[in-house]
């Protein structure tokens, strides 16, 4: 087939594109990965039954933020990487940051604390099971964000599949902590951080036969 | 630098102008075939393919340009992505390999060299289902309306466009498989 007959198919009775329609995408992943993220966490898992004088606590509400700003910060990268011949900026020094105040933070608190309480302060009482329970309610969002993956192009498929996982693990893990009764910072530096590499290492395994256009 | 005229042509395409959306896919050819011919110095055959397959991906995706956006980035960007993919593609089934080198202005370069591809659009329409076929086939190839497409096949309006965007996605997935 002759190349100019191939660009006139292309170009006869062409649409106009709503300029909304990426946004909706994205809006509408988000609404249905964390429906089904609090599902999860209020059917299966149930809430703290302590949440209502847990939020009263500050350490609650640095665990929310530690979450959020990992959550934007991956949300930021999927929809980035999404589009052909943009960059990530800020995104992956923003994360390193956020880890990091969170490391030195859990650090001192390590470093303050009698010697026989680090142990706690490090494995809390439920150390064995966050990184999957994290994983397991980032699991709607990481399908939602694959979704929206696959509706756009992203060109770099192995980076994608990993923005994808880790965005959905960090807002799995912000959903999460309505149920996990843990707040020390040596805890959401090590099992949180775990829970939310869970969905990033499956996104970077899978991204390049999930998301081929 | 064509950057700013070829970037005009394809917002004017994108609200539905499609004279300049054709202008636009039938400059950026001969941009995209310089882009391919040398960097596949190796495999001739393969650059009208690999044109056409380009121009279908850049159709296809035109959804995910951000007019906020240099075109050359985004276009280039799909243009390495199917480079890769089809060398690839090559290398699991005959080892052959080209380098690619790093090149920031492809669009300041141009062939005008028409060519074939080796693909049959016929024969590629022929193995999607009816509801992408058809709708591709009278809108796309014979030029009729949407609602005209729409009443020979007893499809809704909304459902003539649908076939038509997954028909033309099945179409990159069949000839991604060709090789």
């Amino acid at each position: 087939m002759k190349t100019e007959d191939w660009v006139s198919m292309l170009a006869t009775g062409v649409e106009a594109i709503d300029p909304t329609r990426t946004a909706r995408r994205h809006l509408l992943a988000i609404g249905g990965g964390l429906a089904g993220a609090l599902a999860l966490t209020g059917g299966f898992l149930r809430l703290n039954p302590a949440l209502s004088h847990v939020v009263l606590e500050p350490m609650f509400w640095i665990r929310e933020a530690y979450c959020a700003s990992l959550a934007l910060l991956g949300f930021t990268a999927v929809t980035r990487w999404a589009r052909p011949g943009i960059r990530l900026g800020f995104v992956p020094a923003g994360i390193g940051i956020v880890v990091m105040v969170m490391w030195i933070f859990a650090a001192t608190v390590l470093l303050r604390a009698p010697a026989q309480n680090r142990s706690h302060l490090v494995f809390g009482t439920t150390a064995a099971v966050c990184p999957f329970l994290i994983a397991l309610v980032a699991a709607p969002l990481f399908i939602a964000f694959v979704w929206v993956l696959r509706g756009l192009a992203p060109t770099r498929l192995r980076l994608a599949g990993a923005a994808a996982g880790f965005a959905a693990g960090s807002l799995g893990a912000l959903v999460y902590s309505l149920h996990c009764p843990e707040l020390a910072a040596p805890f959401l530096g090590t099992w949180y951080l775990l829970g939310m590499l869970i969905p990033t290492s499956l996104g970077a395994w899978l991204g390049p036969r999930l998301l081929r256009w | 630098m064509k950057e700013e005229r070829l970037r005009g042509l394809l917002i004017r395409g994108l609200v539905g102008d499609a004279s300049a959306y054709h202008s636009f896919l039938s400059e950026l050819t001969a941009h995209l075939r310089a882009f391919v011919r040398r960097r596949l110095v190796h495999l001739p055959e393969e650059v009208e393919d690999l044109v056409q397959e380009l121009l279908l991906a850049i159709h296809n995706q035109r959804h995910t340009y951000d007019p906020a956006q240099p075109l050359t980035a985004w276009v280039q960007a799909i243009a390495r992505y199917k480079l890769i993919d089809l060398l690839r593609r090559r290398s699991r089934t005959n080892g052959l390999h080209d380098p690619l080198d790093h090149d920031h202005d492809h669009l300041a370069a141009a062939d005008g060299d028409a060519a074939e591809a080796r693909y049959d659009l016929a024969k590629l329409l022929q193995q999607l289902p009816h509801r992408q076929r058809l709708p591709i086939q009278y809108v796309k190839i014979e030029g009729s309306s949407v609602a005209d497409a729409a009443k020979r096949t007893g499809m809704s309006e909304s459902a003539v466009k649908v076939g038509i965007h997954r028909g033309l996605k099945a179409l990159a997935g069949r000839i991604r498989s060709i090789e």
